[in-house]
């Protein structure tokens, strides 16, 4: 294939690239004035990308295989772009609030938006690797960019370290399956591994491997790093990390895991149901004695991960479907949250303890009652969108035959509904202590979309339901 | 993507496994080369004075590119010398000797590490007998490495790893591009802080100057000074 059909594939992602740097170039030789706008051109190309991409939907594969268009990239590339896009949105009023404005912040988010586009079209490990590199370098800075916070700094260098070793972790692991299969390609890989003898020495490479994208999703036995590094980078920056990168970390793990390694499909399949459990019994019990909200997001996030790796631990059509419509509900109910967070304002200060949203209803209620919505559907109470993207990562789980698994899933989401009930009986039952500040119009708009994506999901689930359908359909 | 073509000195590295035995000159150069680039690399750690270790590290990579020469990569060689000789050698001298580190005291507890040390290096020998293991077992992949490093008869060295990293390989190129950039922009964003009253150097200001602005005249009385 020449490169200018393999350019032609890639276009979303040369406008990323391009974009960004024509940005940075405008930020710097531009006064501090034309900061909001720098942020607002990036959501607009952003947005740009993502419409290019649904109205030129291109299938194939370029730069010899080594990146590839298909359904399940355009839907998960989708989601992170408008992922990214959302996140710059609420950024706005805080910038202005914190003084936060810096313009390497849009520069920084776009590149980092870029990384995850290589991630999601990744067709080799090369791919893999340098898409997760561009990703996590940008969001190690972007943790440390409110430098003068010691909170702040901490949070930059604690990721960046275990980011570093999980850099390491994944390429001992690719130098492995490298060595025993001589391909770095996905295509190449499966077809090496077809038919032969499956060696020690493979499955060593796939568990490192694994291991490294697990850190990146923040599943448990990887997911020490979350919560610290959620609570001490600024608002924004945390919301940007719980919801963007998800999507691309774990649309990597379902194309190495579907892709490259669907003939060992039994090793993986172990490995990932023990971290699915892991991550959600985590989940549930870690986030119930937490104080501070954006620590509860950490192990909130935590444990949806672990439900949508149920449905990867099915190795099904249905299985990856229900992954794909999990990480749409979990995205839109992940932004909201943040947009309410980002709203809890008193005193010209942001206030981040959940003991402060005490009698909200009295005081905010159009607020706590969008709160509330959000809740339930975290928590998985039908007919909210949580409930409905549990169900199919279940019904998946059931169909190969994972009962156990199912079971666990289960009761994890029970144990979990605490925590968020929680916060719903804190909000409407406790005495208040005093209202917020009016919210940002931005964030008022976020916080309503997601509030009314949620409500509505059932309305809506069933062309959803087709798109995740198609994309799921790539694999098999 | 073709990931034999990717194998590069490896490749090279393995074709020379695959050969019976060194002979002749050739034989002399490679011991020659080997056992001073190991008692270079010894000394590197165990010389007392910093600079000497440096020095003996410079000692260390010349006989590595000895070694590639032997090999036939006489690219990689000579960007062995550029690179790290001319540049990260220097870099390394002018660290040790502008910190002022007590290397004395860091030493001191070498021995102490010792143990811990031997262990590390131990499990990575077994692991590197292992992996090493499996290539035996596998011969057909030997086989597939090392065939695309071209004869040096066909085409150059320096020409074959243009082809893998220009044209084969200039997606992944230009993603590591982007990666650095990043890292430029992180290390500005985190790092630089524009001081107030710090006086810097104005080209167009010091080009503007007319003799009127820039020169004064002092009247200077006899026998006084100024």
């Amino acid at each position: 294939m020449d490169l200018s059909t393999s350019l032609s594939l890639a276009t979303p992602e040369l406008i990323i690239a391009v974009g960004a740097m024509v940005l940075l170039m405008l930020g710097v030789y531009s006064s501090e004035r034309m900061n909001t706008t720098i942020s607002v051109l990036a959501a607009v190309l952003l947005l740009v990308a993502a419409g290019w991409m649904l109205l030129n939907p291109q299938d194939g594969s370029a730069f010899n295989d080594a990146f590839v268009s298909d359904p399940f990239s355009r839907f998960m590339k989708l989601l992170a772009l408008v992922g990214s896009a959302i996140t710059l949105i609420m950024s706005l009023s805080f910038a202005r609030q914190e003084k936060f404005d810096k313009f390497e912040f849009p520069v920084l988010i776009l590149l980092s938006t870029l990384g995850m586009m290589l991630m999601i079209s990744a067709n080799d490990m090369l791919t893999l690797y340098l898409g997760v590199e561009l990703q996590s370098l940008a969001i190690y800075v972007l943790a440390a960019i409110n430098r003068d916070s010691l909170r702040s700094t901490e949070a930059g260098l604690k990721y960046f370290v275990l980011g570093a070793l999980s850099s390491g972790m994944l390429l001992y692991g690719i130098s492995l399956v490298y060595g025993y299969t001589g391909n770095t390609g996905f295509e190449a890989i499966a077809e090496a591994l077809t038919g032969a003898e499956r060696q020690l020495g493979l499955v060593f490479g796939l568990v490192f491997v694994l291991a490294g994208l697990a850190f990146k999703i923040s599943a448990v036995p990887f997911h020490m790093w979350t919560p610290d590094v959620y609570e001490g980078a600024p608002t924004p920056v945390t919301a940007f990390m719980a919801a963007a990168p998800k999507m691309a970390a774990m649309a990597l793990t379902v194309r190495a895991t579907m892709g490259a390694f669907e003939p060992i499909a039994a090793d993986w399949q172990q490995i990932v149901v023990f971290i699915a459990i892991a991550s959600m019994a985590l989940g549930s019990f870690a986030a119930i004695g937490q104080t501070n909200i954006k620590r509860l997001m950490a192990y909130s996030s935590i444990g949806h991960v672990g439900f949508a790796l149920v449905g990867l631990a099915a190795n099904s059509e249905a299985g990856v479907r229900g992954v794909a419509i999990y990480m749409l509900i979990y995205l839109a109910m992940t932004l909201g949250t943040f947009a309410f967070i980002l709203a809890m304002r008193r005193n010209d200060r942001n206030v981040e303890q959940i003991n402060e949203l005490a009698g909200l209803a009295a005081t905010n209620p159009a607020m706590a009652t969008v709160l509330t919505i959000l809740m339930f559907s975290l928590a998985g109470i039908p007919p909210l969108a949580g409930f409905w993207g549990k169900w199919y990562v279940f019904l998946a789980a059931i169909d190969a035959k994972l009962y156990a698994l199912a079971v666990i899933g289960v009761l994890t989401s029970v144990v979990g509904a605490y925590y968020y009930l929680r916060i719903i009986k804190i909000m409407w039952f406790d005495e208040p202590v005093g209202a917020f500040q009016p919210m940002a119009g931005e964030l008022r708009v976020v916080l309503g979309l997601s509030g009314a994506f949620v409500l509505f999901y059932v309305l809506i689930g069933g062309p959803i339901g087709a798109m995740a359908g198609a994309a799921a359909k790539t694999f098999f | 993507m073709q990931g034999q073509r990717g194998a590069g000195c490896f490749g090279i590295l393995l074709r020379k496994i695959g050969k019976p035995m060194l002979n002749g000159l050739e034989a002399a150069f490679f011991y020659l080369f080997a056992f001073i680039l190991i008692g270079a690399a010894f000394m590197v750690i165990s010389a007392r004075n910093p600079v000497h270790s440096v020095l003996y590290l410079i000692l260390t990579f010349f006989n590595a590119a000895g070694l590639f020469l032997l090999m036939g990569a006489e690219f990689l060689a000579m960007i062995l010398l550029v690179v790290y000789v001319g540049a990260v050698a220097v870099l390394f001298l002018f660290v040790v000797m502008m910190l002022d580190v007590d290397f004395a005291e860091l030493k001191s507890g070498a021995l102490q590490y010792a143990p811990v040390g031997a262990l590390v290096g131990l499990i990575l020998a077994a692991e590197l007998i292992v992996v090493l293991g499996g290539y035996a077992f596998a011969p057909q992949l030997a086989g597939g490495v090392a065939a695309p490093t071209p004869d040096i008869a066909v085409r150059h060295n320096t020409a074959a790893l243009g082809d893998i990293l220009y044209t084969d390989y200039i997606f992944f190129f230009q993603i590591a591009g982007l990666v650095l950039l990043v890292a430029m922009i992180g290390a500005i964003v985190l790092t630089l802080r524009h001081k107030e009253g710090v006086k810097r150097q104005s080209i167009p200001a010091q080009v503007a100057r007319t003799p009127a602005t820039a020169i004064e005249v002092k009247k200077v009385e006899t026998g006084k000074g100024i």
